[in-house]
């Protein structure tokens, strides 16, 4: 296993392996329920489940997303919201070019919020995200440049632990107030919306939503797999250490801070690219995808699958949004009571989440997955 | 062609960017030195004026009563605390206070904590090859492959501690001495020029103690070592040359019974234990 | 009043009579027959006692024939028309004048269908108690529908309000003397300016003389009179202001020869730059003022954490909503006290305190003793539990805010000068936080409790192992620090709504005080509270509220990667673990 070059090593494990035929048959069974059975018949996939199974995917390779720093550094981000929101309005002002000259003023150049506050021309950090190519590199590069800058002097000055939880949480609260403004050229609290059409293709429709779909989950698999060659790697090994030790490893040679900026960039970059699948699928995005509790939220998704097995990850992601649509469908009010109690019960009865239930009847000894013990989980 | 591939090498092109891999020199003398060194927490001296000089390949112990600055002594010469004034140089070429922990690491100085930290989550196979001495930047960690020769490496180790048998288990499952002994595999995957061992058997048996003993005075030689140590009968059985630290400075250096019979070390260390083995 | 008093009908008859004794043939009568006197002074005095009802009687016939008629002037629709009506009554010296001038200015002169004046005296509810407002005679209840009220328009009011004030400037009163000069601050014509300076001369309160001159200032600078500037030097009211500026931009042709120094325009600039500096000076006492509020509200939301997170290393997300909870508790016991919000809110405080530290220990006992050890999982757990807290209030209580009502002596201002109020409930506020800040340092300082628990936190097996309950010290540690939430939050609800979204609202500020002032450190808490809450008022008006918040919290997301360990870090090995 060793051997093998380090993008290739997922593929020699199982538990990958089951993560991605289960993932590759779903998408498939989605598919074809869709297309091939008709409408009105019980079995048939309508597009607006369809469309929200790929939400749940996009929250799903946020919350591995989340995993990679939390589980496996032990940095408990509580602003990663702040990365998917960045992607998500990086992938937004693309979509609100592509609307044209269709808009409610049918303004060529401006979007409508702007000829709305009269402004004249273009902000020029607007400039480019008419081209897809240019947009869709901003939704790498926006949220990774901040997670460069943010972690460079985090890390640097070494905040971790629950300083670190906090000022993250600051600086997507501080985000938030400054996407408010309408002076931000962000559409202020209505955000970007109105979509039309992506890469030419009409965003009602259901065949680019199923797309969509599809294209979240091959997103969720390459980030899946490339989160698990890290882990795997020697390098992931570093960040365990890190985790468990930091000091340690810091006396092992290892620059620590460099280590872990680098995964936290990594990390925010996959959150930007699950913001930027969401927002054409629910053809919407404001301020509020940077409030403290969506972050804090997100956490929970990995909690309760479980830390640091990334499947767990997601298991967690798509079990509580789920509910979520169920009980807000069916009682809203109830919604807060349970996720506030879910949040209790994980962190107090289940610290390995739902991948720890799992692990305990799989279990093995000599088991050599760098997965978290109760006893570790408590460190 | 070769100016050609130095440039290609990144790091070699201009000298001051040459790492701090580079030998140490230990021709003019000692492989440690610190000189008047002076640190102080919130007004209190925990190390004042302190004085040390360790020979390359010399098995040192520091004895001292609890507060006499072994451990803060320690986090100076890794780095971690900045002294207020004075020296500290490793061999002749290296001023260990304008570097940082990983740096002073990959110079060949290596330290075993008090307690013991091993990494719990991995196995005892991977705390060795995380601990060798390799190119610890991101990239090359993350494309790192295991190869023959490493393995052939650890497996040496493996067998110098005693744990050949063990590197599959987690870390987390082993003693408490093993632990101690795996951390002293670490620190020996690094091939260090100086050791630095806090408390190597705090908590250990007899026959545990007995092998700690055997494995250090093994490594003297190849490798300083600074043991620090609060076992009378360890360090008796280990020293060739003990120093007395006390109130954060030398009170008296020598052999173990040349220090065993000064009067000042009586007073305020063996004296305290004389008087507790009289009663 | 504005005219020497009239000379009425009976003096002008005595004065008659006198003129008869000092005559010449009553020298003789006197001498000659005091019989004659007699008949004389007897009809005199028998004329005049008849005479006197039947003239009394007249007089005040008249009186209300013509008072009618003043009153009856004002029931026009020409609101020029109204104003004359308004002088006449000014201009009559009745007494009642002042009376119905207050009573028109309020909207409380109406006329009955029957053509009556009556004066409303309270015009809530649907029957309205009104008397005649010539009489002063109770008329009983009367429905709105029956009255009409006499309207006026804001040039009417202005005339209204300066005329009262004329009235109001001869007062025994010296606070409705007071208002009077406040209110004739450029309002002086030249008619008044004559009398006014007799009225200066004659003015017992400094006060109101230090007004009266600043008011006949204005007018003389406006006739031109250079020397006027020297009485308004140093005056920051607004009025006096406008004068100045007027004058400063050449707008008021000067009295003083041409070329004869200093001219009018040049000594009304430099009275003004002299004004600016001391404006300047108010608004930084004022700014200062907004940021110490603002930092006390921090403050004291910050300190439950500095001691829960500070001192036990608790991380408590659930914090503001203990605040909230503290909130709720003034507004629940104002409910249980209808019509007494001041002791409502007294009672609120040892209330709020022992609610949220009930709160506290149900949360430390059913929750964060689990998960001793595990910051990260402690602080998943009890934000969990502030989505409860928050989710609970709405539903039992109400998702929209509830008012809490300030109690009178917290409600309106101090006057510090003409520019600088400042308000009272802000100044209470102020004051608590200190007071809390000090109960809580002796407490931390000076009891066995805070001696524990510094004990406990510093090395938790020693303590147990010396015979102090750990258990029992963070019950009362996290009740402690949990309390002084509650108290926030009665404190919070006479500034801020009292809503579900409260607490919410403070976590992260609260959090960000901790952190920047140094954890476990109390003091660090008061100055980081104080002085960012400074920071945040001095950048308010050139960055916008919004934007200034952002500026503090990315302040202090950059002063932390700077001093992880705050302002005020604990020193040593063992801080360092």
């Amino acid at each position: 296993m060793q051997s093998r070059s380090w993008l290739m090593r997922p593929f020699g494990e199982r538990s990958t392996l089951i993560f991605l035929g289960v993932l590759l048959a779903t998408m498939a069974l989605v598919t074809l329920l869709h297309v091939a059975v008709p409408a009105g018949h019980p079995l048939y996939v309508s597009a607006y489940t369809v469309n929200l199974f790929g939400k749940y995917l996009s929250y799903a390779l946020l919350a591995v997303a989340v995993d990679l720093v939390w589980g496996y550094l032990g940095i408990l981000s509580l602003g990663h919201g702040a990365f998917f929101a960045l992607g998500g309005y990086a992938m937004g002002m693309y979509l609100m070019r592509q609307i044209g000259d269709r808009g409610v003023y049918g303004h060529p150049v401006l979007p409508d919020f702007m000829v709305f506050l009269n402004w004249d021309s273009l902000p020029w950090y607007w400039h480019g995200f008419d081209m897809a190519g240019f947009a869709f590199l901003m939704v790498l590069l926006i949220p990774g440049a901040l997670a460069l800058m943010f972690g460079f002097l985090a890390f640097r000055s070494r905040v971790t632990g629950v300083y670190l939880s906090i000022i993250t949480q600051a600086l997507t609260f501080a985000l938030m107030l400054a996407f408010f403004r309408n002076e931000m050229g962000f559409g202020g609290n209505n955000g970007l919306t109105d979509f039309r059409e992506i890469l030419g293709f009409n965003l009602r429709s259901s065949d680019t939503r199923l797309g969509l779909f599809l294209a979240t989950g091959v997103a969720l698999a390459l980030g899946y797999v490339l989160c698990r060659a890290i882990v795997t790697s020697k390098l992931g090994r570093v960040c365990v250490a890190t985790r468990d030790a930091e000091a340690r490893t810091r006396f092992l040679g290892y620059r620590v801070e460099r280590f872990q900026l680098f995964v936290f960039v990594v990390s925010a970059m996959l959150a930007g690219l699950a913001g930027a699948l969401y927002v054409p699928q629910v053809g919407i995005i404001n301020p509020s995808e940077f409030s403290p509790l969506f972050s804090i939220e997100i956490v929970l998704w990995v909690a309760l699958g479980g830390r640091a097995t990334l499947y767990g990850a997601v298991i967690g992601a798509i079990l509580v949004n789920y509910a979520k649509t169920v009980f807000t469908g069916v009682m809203p009010d109830a919604w807060l009571f349970a996720l506030g109690g879910l949040f209790v019960l994980v962190t107090v009865f289940l610290p390995r989440g739902v991948a720890g239930l799992l692990a305990l009847r799989l279990r093995r000894r000599g088991d050599s997955d760098a997965s978290l013990s109760a006893k570790e989980a408590a460190a | 062609m070769s100016f050609l591939r130095s440039l290609a090498s990144r790091d070699r092109v201009f000298d001051f960017l040459v790492p701090v891999e580079s030998p140490v020199d230990v021709r003019h003398g000692p492989i440690l030195y610190l000189e008047d060194v002076t640190v102080s927490f919130d007004g209190f001296k925990a190390i004042n004026d302190l004085n040390l000089t360790i020979d390359d390949g010399e098995l040192r112990c520091i004895i001292g009563p609890n507060g006499a600055g072994k451990t803060t002594m320690m986090d100076i010469i890794t780095g971690k605390t900045q002294p207020d004034s004075g020296k500290v140089w490793f061999g002749s070429r290296h001023d260990l206070l304008t570097m940082n922990e990983p740096q002073i690491a990959s110079l060949g100085i290596g330290r075993k904590f008090q307690k013991p930290t091993v990494f719990e989550a991995l196995t005892v196979f991977e705390n060795l090859e995380l601990a060798m001495a390799a190119d610890k930047r991101i990239l090359p960690t993350l494309t790192a492959r295991m190869n023959g020769e490493i393995r052939d490496r650890i497996d040496e180790v493996l067998l110098t501690i005693g744990l050949a048998e063990l590197r599959g288990r987690r870390a987390g499952i082993l003693s408490h001495g093993q632990k101690q002994w795996l951390e002293i595999g670490m620190l020996l995957m690094q091939r260090p020029r100086l050791l630095l061992v806090d408390e190597p058997v705090a908590g250990m048996t007899e026959q545990e103690m007995e092998r700690t003993a055997e494995l250090l005075t093994g490594l003297a030689g190849k490798q300083s070592v600074v043991v620090v140590e609060h076992d009378m009968g360890f360090v008796r059985s280990i020293a060739r040359k003990v120093t007395v630290l006390h109130q954060g400075g030398v009170l008296a250096e020598g052999s173990m019974d040349q220090v065993s019979s000064d009067p000042r070390v009586v007073e305020v260390y063996l004296g305290a234990e004389a008087e507790e083995e009289a009663v | 009043m504005r005219y020497p008093p009239v000379a009425w009908p009976v003096a002008t008859g005595a004065r008659a009579g006198s003129a008869v004794e000092d005559s010449e043939p009553m020298h003789a009568a006197t001498r000659g027959s005091w019989l004659m006197v007699l008949v004389l002074a007897l009809t005199l005095a028998l004329g005049l006692t008849l005479a006197a009802p039947a003239s009394a009687q007249d007089a005040e016939r008249s009186d209300d024939t013509m008072a009618q008629a003043l009153l009856a002037a004002l029931d026009v629709s020409s609101f020029a028309a109204k104003g004359e009506a308004i002088e006449a009554i000014v201009r009559s010296d009745d007494p009642r004048a002042r009376g119905w001038l207050q009573a028109l200015l309020d909207g409380r002169l109406q006329r009955t269908d029957d053509g009556r004046f009556v004066v409303v005296l309270d015009n809530s509810g649907r029957q309205w108690p009104v008397e005649d407002a010539l009489t002063g005679e109770a008329l009983g209840e009367m429905s709105r529908r029956d009255l009409d009220r006499i309207g006026i328009n804001n040039a009417r009011r202005n005339q209204l309000r300066s005329a009262i004030a004329v009235v109001d400037l001869y007062a025994a009163d010296a606070g409705l003397r007071r208002a009077s000069a406040e209110r004739l601050l450029g309002e002086v014509d030249g008619d008044l300016a004559g009398s006014l300076a007799e009225v200066i001369e004659a003015e017992p309160d400094a006060r109101v003389k230090e007004r009266l001159l600043q008011a006949l200032a204005i007018y003389r600078l406006e006739q031109g009179e250079v020397e006027a500037i020297d009485d308004l030097r140093g005056s920051l009211h607004p009025r006096v202001r406008v004068a100045l500026a007027r004058a400063a931009s050449g707008a008021i042709e000067s009295r003083a020869a041409a070329g004869e120094e200093p001219t009018l325009v040049e000594e009304a600039r430099s009275a003004l730059s002299g004004i600016e500096q001391k404006l300047k000076v108010n608004r930084a006492v004022e700014t200062l003022y907004f940021g110490l509020s603002l930092g006390s509200v921090l403050v004291l939301a910050a300190i439950g954490l500095a001691i829960t997170f500070g001192v036990m290393g608790v991380i408590n997300m659930a914090h503001g909503e203990l605040i909230m909870l503290g909130a709720y508790t003034t507004w629940a016991m104002q409910q249980l006290l209808p019509g007494q919000p001041g002791l409502a809110l007294i009672l609120a405080i040892p209330t709020g305190f022992l609610v949220a530290a009930l709160a506290g220990i149900a949360i430390e006992r059913g929750v964060i003793q689990f998960l001793k050890g595990r910051p990260l999982e402690t602080l998943l757990a009890t934000f969990g539990i502030s989505l409860i807290l928050q989710q609970l209030v709405r539903t039992v209580i109400s998702p929209l805010n509830r008012t809490v009502v300030t109690p009178q002596w917290m409600s309106g201002s101090i006057a510090i000068n003409d520019a600088l109020s400042l308000t009272l409930n802000r100044m209470v506020v102020l004051g608590f936080a200190l007071v809390v800040f000090a109960a809580l340092m002796l407490i931390m300082r000076r009891t066995r409790l805070g001696l524990e628990v510094r004990a406990v936190t510093q090395n938790r097996a020693m303590a147990r192992s010396m015979g102090i309950r750990a258990t029992r010290v963070d019950i009362l540690t996290f009740a402690l620090g949990s309390g002084v939430a509650g108290l926030a939050g009665v404190a919070l609800s006479q500034l801020t709504n009292v809503g579900p979204n409260l607490g919410q609202n403070y976590i992260i500020d609260s959090f960000m005080v901790v952190v920047f002032g140094g954890v476990g450190n109390l003091w660090g808490t008061l100055v980081a509270g104080l002085s960012l809450g400074v920071i945040n008022q001095v950048l308010e008006p050139w960055a916008g509220a919004v934007m200034a918040k952002i500026i503090v919290l990315v302040f202090i997301i950059l002063f932390i990667q700077k001093r992880p360990r705050g302002l005020f870090p604990q020193k040593g090995r063992a801080a360092e673990g």
